[in-house]
């Protein structure tokens, strides 16, 4: 690991201050960054400790909703009486991803902000746009079976590997960040991360001194709740696909279907048209294919990652199924 | 705002380097080996402590990180003379081979038993509301942090049951 000062931050001021500067981290659970440093992946000069700024409280809000702490820890989120009964997919969605000493550190903040596991990126002996902006991408044609089949770019194809995001697309929950001049701004989860595009270093639309505060979710939005994650082994793996879902139905007919799907791109995907198409319909095959062939219009493999296509397709299938007859 | 940690109810000094990790500290700075180093990355739960009776990976947080915190290692748990129960059950039901991974077992699985007790959910539990049973699938998913190289699960799943069932 690298050199660095360390400085505890007291109040979201000093954490602002620090990390105002290019080669400055703020670190908090730390199961990430410590990760990557180690590898060199990431080499600040500076390290802000936001472990004692506060912010790390789950309250309700004015219109009924719950605010979530950005430095409460996931696994103070997914057992907080109010997630587990109000929003079970957002429990869901943690409990599946890391391990139980993980979740137990990691903040909900840093799970936003966590990196892809692109094998090019942590390596860096490998060339990779992300880490070294121009030396090229490895995983195209490449050793690709993590990566994305939506929304790419001919200079990154890394999916962002979170779990928690996926469930907070499908809630429409937003991220509120100080900014370094010391405001507010708000931003839908749905927008809070990037497509690679040509500029493949940028995860997320996070500013040099900008510190996430909170996510909001909105009043219980009810329904049948499902987080449904596909992997290589049935615990401790990242999502190869995975499918976020609110679903409700009424007179045998889908009235909700908010869904947002991890595992396939650099952000947790979300499409409205797939609400769309299913609204209205009965729960049959015919229906499940037409929202899977929206869902799947643009999508393109990379050779070891082309089975995530028809994955994807069998998995939505699986949990508009599911929901269906749980919603009845 | 203390600049010591406790470690087994000892307190000790932060060290001066920002870079040792909490694992890297108990071992080398204060000589206490129990605490195995498996990947130094999160992925094994050999280096598994408890803090403030929640269980972490020592080896992906810094020890300058954790003034004022209140430290369990394996070694605070027992010892030969007088070995916890779970330590007892470990041996009772020849829960490990090399032993390699067994310290971080035990912490692990002492902090898990804590959190069946307050009813915490897991991936395996079919509600996320209401009593927690420890069935076996909800101990394998509870403790698949915890790796095994030798393979001795099906022992370890045994000995945990046996304490989980005592206690309960
Ligand atoms: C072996 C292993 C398996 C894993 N499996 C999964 C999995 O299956 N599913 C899953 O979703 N995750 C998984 N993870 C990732 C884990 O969830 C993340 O490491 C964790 O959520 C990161 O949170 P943290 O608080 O530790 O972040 P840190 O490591 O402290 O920070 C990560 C990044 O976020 C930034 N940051 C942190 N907080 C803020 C803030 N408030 N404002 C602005 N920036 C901030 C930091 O500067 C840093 O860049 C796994 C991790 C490991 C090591
Ligand atoms: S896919 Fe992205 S992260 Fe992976 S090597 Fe290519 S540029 Fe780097
Ligand atoms: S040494 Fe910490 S998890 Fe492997
Ligand atoms: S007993 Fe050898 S690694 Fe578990």
């Amino acid at each position: 690991m690298r050199p660095f000062s360390y400085t505890k931050a007291r109040v979201i001021e000093d954490a602002r201050q620090i990390t105002a500067d290019e080669s400055a981290m703020a670190i908090a659970g730390g199961t990430n960054l410590l990760d990557l440093m180690k590898l060199q992946v990431e080499t600040p000069h500076k390290l802000a400790d936001i472990n004692r700024i506060g912010f790390d409280e789950i309250k309700k809000t004015a219109d009924g909703g719950l605010s979530i702490g950005a430095l409460a820890t996931n696994t103070a989120t997914a057992v907080h009486p109010r997630v587990r009964s109000d929003y079970p997919v957002l429990a869901r969605a943690i409990l599946s991803g890391a391990t139980q000493q993980l979740r137990n550190k990691a903040t909900n903040g840093g799970n936003l902000c966590q990196r892809t596991r692109c094998f090019y990126f942590t390596n860096i002996d490998q060339p990779c746009n992300k880490r070294e902006p121009g030396s090229g991408c490895g995983a195209i044609d490449g050793i690709a079976k993590l990566h994305a089949v939506l929304g790419a770019s001919d200079q990154c194809i890394a999916t962002y590997p979170g779990d928690m995001a996926v469930a907070l697309s499908a809630l429409d929950a937003q991220v509120h960040i100080a900014t370094a001049g010391g405001s507010e701004r708000t931003v839908p989860v749905r927008d809070f991360h990037c497509l690679p595009g040509d500029t493949p270093w940028r995860d997320n639309v996070l500013e040099d001194g900008e510190i996430i505060t909170a996510i909001t979710l909105p009043a219980p939005v009810g329904g049948t709740q499902i987080y449904r994650k596909v992997r290589e082994r049935s615990s401790y793996a990242f999502a190869l696909v995975s499918i976020a879902a609110i679903v409700e139905m009424k007179d045998g007919l889908f009235s909700r279907a908010d869904l947002a799907f991890g595992g396939l791109a650099h952000k947790p995907w979300h499409d409205l048209r797939i609400a769309e198409a299913l609204i209205g319909q009965p729960p049959t095959a015919q229906t499940f294919d037409k929202a899977a062939d929206i869902l799947l219009e643009i999508a393109r493999g990379y050779g070891e990652n082309d089975f995530k296509i028809p994955l994807a397709r069998r998995t939505l299938h699986a949990v508009l199924e599911h929901a269906a007859e749980e919603a009845a | 705002m203390s600049d010591t940690i406790s470690i087994n109810g000892t307190q000790h000094s932060l060290p001066d380097d920002p870079r040792r990790s909490l694992l890297d500290f108990v071992r080398q700075d204060l000589g206490l080996t129990g605490t195995k180093k498996g990947c130094d990355h999160g992925q094994c739960g050999a280096c598994t402590v408890i803090v403030n009776g929640i269980r972490i990976n020592s080896c992906l947080t810094l020890a300058v990180m954790h003034d004022g915190d209140e430290v369990t290692t394996i070694e605070g748990l027992g010892t030969p003379e007088a070995p916890s129960e779970l330590q007892k059950a470990f041996v009772a039901h020849d829960g490990f081979q090399c032993g390699y991974c067994t310290p971080g077992q035990i912490c692990s699985a002492t902090a898990m038993l804590q959190e069946i007790a307050n009813n915490w959910p897991s991936d395996a539990s079919e509600s996320l509301e209401g009593e927690m049973n420890v069935t076996g699938e909800e101990i394998r998913e509870r403790m698949s942090g915890n790796l095994c190289r030798c393979g001795a699960y099906a022992n370890i799943v045994a000995a945990i049951r046996d304490v989980a069932e005592e206690s309960a």
